[in-house]
């Protein structure tokens, strides 16, 4: 654990603490510009949450410590799953044999207590939009698992420091019609773990139609804030998972591999915001027909690897 | 002399669209079939000595199979064209100038799948064949026709796709092991040995399976009742004699090379097989058939089993087959063209409403009687011939089972026909009905009578030079060399 | 370069799964002639010296097949006042997973078929075994007469990319043959759509159901 490696991990826990909101105002920002506004400072998240962590919550009185317990849940998963991570140079700061299990056990233990708090509050709207999520989550993680045994074939390791190692940009020469079809299913995959078009809209004000935004409606104060702060962090993982598929290269130097990284990152931001602003959202019978091609592409990227 | 073959129907298919009177046109055919059987029958039974008949080195050669199936195509065609006049000035309220036009623009085309000696423009020439006799089953212009005609191009299509696939599969077999990759017939068979086995298993199915669509083998027969049973009878007839055996000659293609590539066992285990399925289905479905034209596509389905099950056993069964072959198209003329005689009659095709057919138009009835007999296998007719060589050489073969199961199925059909046939035929005409103004006219009867009398003498006797072809034809398929 | 080839071959067939996913028949179309373009720039990965002659290939198959064909489709719906969603047979969810079963079994069973030595590093034999597997799938499981015709088209996709092997070897007859199938195949099918249109004022082959037994 020398000198180098600890100003890595010290780097690493900072960015990924404090730069997930500028990813959301990002896209909300390019969201704008592409429909003609001038939209939100990109720094609006950050204001917002420091509003929301000054104020009081107000809690109903149906709910239990399920739904005290959501938020925090969240949020503690969602920092947990990013020392995970590797993000610029291929180091994550936890780093064991197995820990893509336990990154998406981390994600399943948050989305099972989000739902769990929508669903203690009694509301038919909360339920509504949990089991719209739980089952659309459903779909989505053998997509996410088949991508990971991609990669955990190719690079004949469980951890995922290794597995989007710097191998990668070679191994994309070797196999890369795996790769590409694991790339496609994970875009796929991160839109619908982060409910962005086409599978939820962010904008939407009707409760009929939302997924995500409906489970946290009960939610307030410092609560709420950690919800979006979760979030965002959520969303900051899947993009990150995104650019290391992508660009796998590390340069060797400090100077150029976290700005290089950050500029990866904010790369995926507006290309969500461009995605958003051109597709529609689906229809809702027709979100788990996209979830299952996904599906179909990482497992073909499995059975491409092995004959 | 090979150009002339096939530019003279289209010759007489640009003369007939010139045609501008819809009473005259129909004359055209009779004329124009006839000049192409005489010079047909000249190339047919050369005199002794003379090479045989090649062009385009070796795109277009006459061997014996493809002498056998021109010469048939020929005759049938004839035969119909006699038929055309008749019925067409019975159904002069329809324009007849794509009807006509298209009937030799196909005849053209089959003659060209009997010439061709390269499996690309054998490929070509059935396509061509498909799309061509699609619009002369629309003839109605009716809603059932319109499906009819649907389900014909899409089946018909999807078919040709896959035998173009497998065609590929064929070209690719050779290129895998090495040699000069070709679609010629003759450089196929004489590289056969060396073919790579799976490309050439994968090619054999998939052939097989295309043109056997064409064919209307099952399980890919369901457009043949359709269109059958909606397309004119002289159409059908066509359809029946013509057209199916043109894609029965493609699939021998096929096995020809299987068999000098030692790959025949294969081949003919999947060839007794749907042989088999095709006679099963068939009986399956003709009985209680109360549509008597869909009847008669049933009975082509069987009949095309059979074809396909006596080249799968082998042997003499090869020859029964190729005689099947003629046997078959022509029984097919009597029965479709009497038929479309009857339809005319009762203005209907269905049981409930056609019956006492012999005695509100005799000739037409009786045929269609005799017809049955016929192709259910009864001596004396041609079919009991094909179908006795094919089952004896199953047993002397060892093939029991096949064998006994084409008994099998033969009683059932026989008796579901019968029920069918007999309704129409026997009994009183239904009074309720409005009798119609057809009567039996010798242009609707002399052909039927042509065809009929060539069944009985092929079931008494089979004339040498015919005989010689066959066997020429059935050594190209049953030898080793 | 056999990996982007390998990649635009994997876009070729993951084409073949969003036309079994997406709901309306327009976007079918576009889809379908999205893979035919693509195809139709294949020639030029396969063969390293490709002539004038493939060039030629290349210009007409990618002028048919990204612009008549979908042009001619577009026109036979306005023309025939077709409806604009896909009524499958099984639901959309069905025909992805059977789609995906076919494409697995046509990888399986292309690596027990040998290839020569320059073409065994690509996918193209199970590209193409998938997409006429896809082909047939839609021919089979969609009422419109309009999305059989289109599963006809995928199925001649599929034909075409196998033919590609065989592109330097067997003259430019077969190519053009299936070109000519495609053509007249589709025209005469819009006819056809076209009087059964006229005639049932709908084109779900569900009308076309009178004949049975």
């Amino acid at each position: 654990m020398n000198a180098v490696t600890v100003v890595h991990h010290t780097i690493h826990v900072v960015l990924a603490l404090s730069l997930p909101p500028l990813l959301v105002g990002v896209i909300a920002r390019t969201k704008a510009v592409l429909a003609g506004r001038v939209g939100q400072p990109v720094l609006q998240p950050y204001y917002d949450l420091v509003k929301l962590f000054r104020k009081d919550s107000v809690y109903s009185t149906t709910t239990t410590w399920v739904f005290q317990a959501g938020p925090v849940v969240g949020l503690v998963t969602g920092a947990l799953a990013l020392l995970v991570i590797p993000l610029a140079n291929s180091i994550a700061p936890l780093s064991f044999t197995g820990d893509p299990i336990f990154l998406a056990y981390l994600l399943g233990l948050g989305r099972f207590f989000m739902a769990s708090a929508a669903l203690d509050t009694g509301s038919p709207f909360e339920g509504m939009g949990a089991a719209r999520e739980v089952t659309f989550a459903s779909l989505a993680e053998p997509a996410l698992f088949f991508g990971l045994l991609v990669l955990a074939h190719l690079s004949g390791s469980l951890q995922l420091a290794t597995m989007l190692g710097s191998q990668l940009s070679q191994q994309w020469f070797s196999a890369g019609a795996p790769l590409a079809l694991v790339l496609v299913s994970w875009v796929i995959v991160l839109l619908a773990e982060n409910a962005r078009i086409p599978f939820d809209d962010p904008n939407t004000h009707l409760e009929l139609t939302m997924i995500h935004e409906v489970m946290v409606l009960d939610h307030s104060g410092p609560a709420f804030g950690m919800i979006l702060y979760g979030a965002a962090l959520k969303l900051f993982i899947f993009a990150a998972l995104v650019v290391r598929l992508v660009f796998p290269a590390t340069t060797g130097s400090l100077w150029m591999d976290w700005p290089l990284f950050v500029l990866g990152l904010l790369t995926i931001a507006v290309a969500i915001g461009l995605l958003e602003s051109t597709m529609a959202r689906l229809r809702m019978t027709h979100v788990p027909v996209l979830l299952v091609a996904a599906c179909l592409f990482s497992a073909f990227g499995v059975i491409l690897l092995l004959r | 002399m090979v150009f002339a073959l096939i530019l003279f129907p289209l010759a007489m298919a640009a003369v007939t669209l010139a045609i501008e009177s819809n009473r005259w046109r129909p004359w055209s055919l009779p004329v124009g079939a006839a000049v192409q059987l005489g010079l047909v029958m000249t190339v047919v039974f050369p005199p002794t000595g003379s090479a045989p008949l090649a062009a385009f080195g070796g795109w277009l050669l006459l061997d014996a199979l493809g002498k056998l199936v021109l010469g048939f195509l020929s005759v049938l065609f004839f035969l119909c064209s006699l038929y055309a006049p008749g019925y067409l000035a019975l159904r002069s309220d329809r324009p007849n100038r794509v009807f006509c036009t298209n009937l030799f623009v196909s005849l053209a085309m089959m003659t060209l799948v009997t010439l061709s000696h390269h499996l690309g423009l054998m490929w070509v020439a059935m396509e061509a064949t498909v799309l061509v006799s699609a619009p002369s089953i629309y003839f109605n212009h009716n809603a059932r026709s319109l499906e009819a005609t649907w389900k014909y191009l899409l089946i018909g299509s999807v078919g040709i796709a896959l035998a173009l696939f497998g065609s590929f599969f064929l070209a690719y077999s050779a290129l895998n092991a090495g040699l000069e990759t070709t679609l010629l017939f003759d450089q196929l068979i004489e590289a056969a040995p060396r073919l790579s086995p799976p490309w050439l298993h994968a090619a054999f199915v998939l052939l097989f399976i295309g043109y056997g669509t064409k064919m209307g083998l099952a399980p890919m027969h369901t457009w043949k009742p359709d269109a059958y049973g909606e397309a004119p009878g002289m159409v059908g007839t066509l359809l029946a004699g013509g057209v199916t055996s043109c894609a029965f000659l493609a699939v021998l293609r096929i096995y020809q090379i299987c068999h000098r590539g030692a790959e025949a066992e294969f081949a003919r285990e999947i060839m007794i097989f749907m042989g088999l399925f095709s006679m099963a289905v068939a009986a399956v479905f003709m009985v209680r058939q109360r549509d008597f034209k869909r009847m008669l596509a049933y009975s082509s389905i069987e009949h095309m089993g059979i074809l396909v099950l006596g080249v799968g056993i082998g042997g003499l069964a090869v020859y029964g087959a190729l005689l099947h072959l003629i046997n078959n198209g022509l029984t097919k003329g009597v029965l479709f063209l009497s038929a479309g005689n009857i339809h005319r009659a009762y203005d209907s095709k269905f049981t409930d409403n056609v019956q006492g057919a012999i005695r509100r138009v005799p000739l037409s009835g009786g045929l269609f009687l005799l017809g049955f007999l016929a192709i259910a296998g009864s001596p004396p007719f041609g079919p009991f011939v094909s179908e006795f060589t094919i089952v004896s050489a199953a047993i002397e073969r060892g093939h029991y089972l096949a064998a006994g199961l084409f008994l099998l199925v033969l009683g059932i059909i026989f008796v579901g026909m019968g029920a069918t046939v007999l309704t129409v035929v026997f009994g009183n005409p239904p009074e309720h009905l409005e009798p119609t103004a057809f009567h039996d006219h010798a242009s609707t009867s002399i052909p039927v009578l042509l065809f009929a009398a060539l069944v009985l003498l092929l079931g008494v006797f089979i004339p040498a030079p015919l005989h010689d072809l066959l066997n020429e034809a059935m050594a190209l398929l049953e030898s080793s060399r | 370069m056999p990996q982007v080839f390998d990649i635009l071959l994997i876009l070729a067939v993951a084409l073949n799964f969003v036309s079994l996913g997406v709901s309306r028949i327009r976007a079918v179309i576009n889809v379908v002639a999205l893979q035919g373009v693509l195809i139709g720039t294949f020639p030029l990965f396969v063969h390293t010296d490709i002539g004038l002659r493939g060039f030629l290939l290349v210009t007409v198959t990618l002028v048919l097949k990204g612009r008549v064909f979908p042009a001619f489709l577009m026109h036979a719906m306005r023309e025939a006042n077709i409806q604009h969603e896909v009524t499958p047979v099984v639901s959309f969810i069905s025909s992805l997973l059977l789609g995906a079963v076919g494409s697995a079994l046509a990888i399986m069973f292309s690596d027990t078929l040998p290839l020569t030595e320059e073409h065994s590093q690509v996918l193209l034999v199970p590209a193409s075994l998938s997409t006429v597997w896809t082909g047939f799938l839609m021919l089979t499981t969609r009422r419109q007469a309009i999305m059989q015709v289109l599963g006809f088209l995928l199925l001649e996709n599929g034909i075409f990319m196998f033919g590609l092997l065989l592109l330097e070897a067997i003259p430019l007859l077969v190519e053009a043959g299936v070109l000519l199938d495609l053509f007249t195949g589709v025209f005469v099918m819009g006819i056809i759509i076209h009087h059964i249109s006229r005639e049932f004022a709908s084109t779900s082959t569900e009308r076309l159901a009178e004949l049975k037994e």
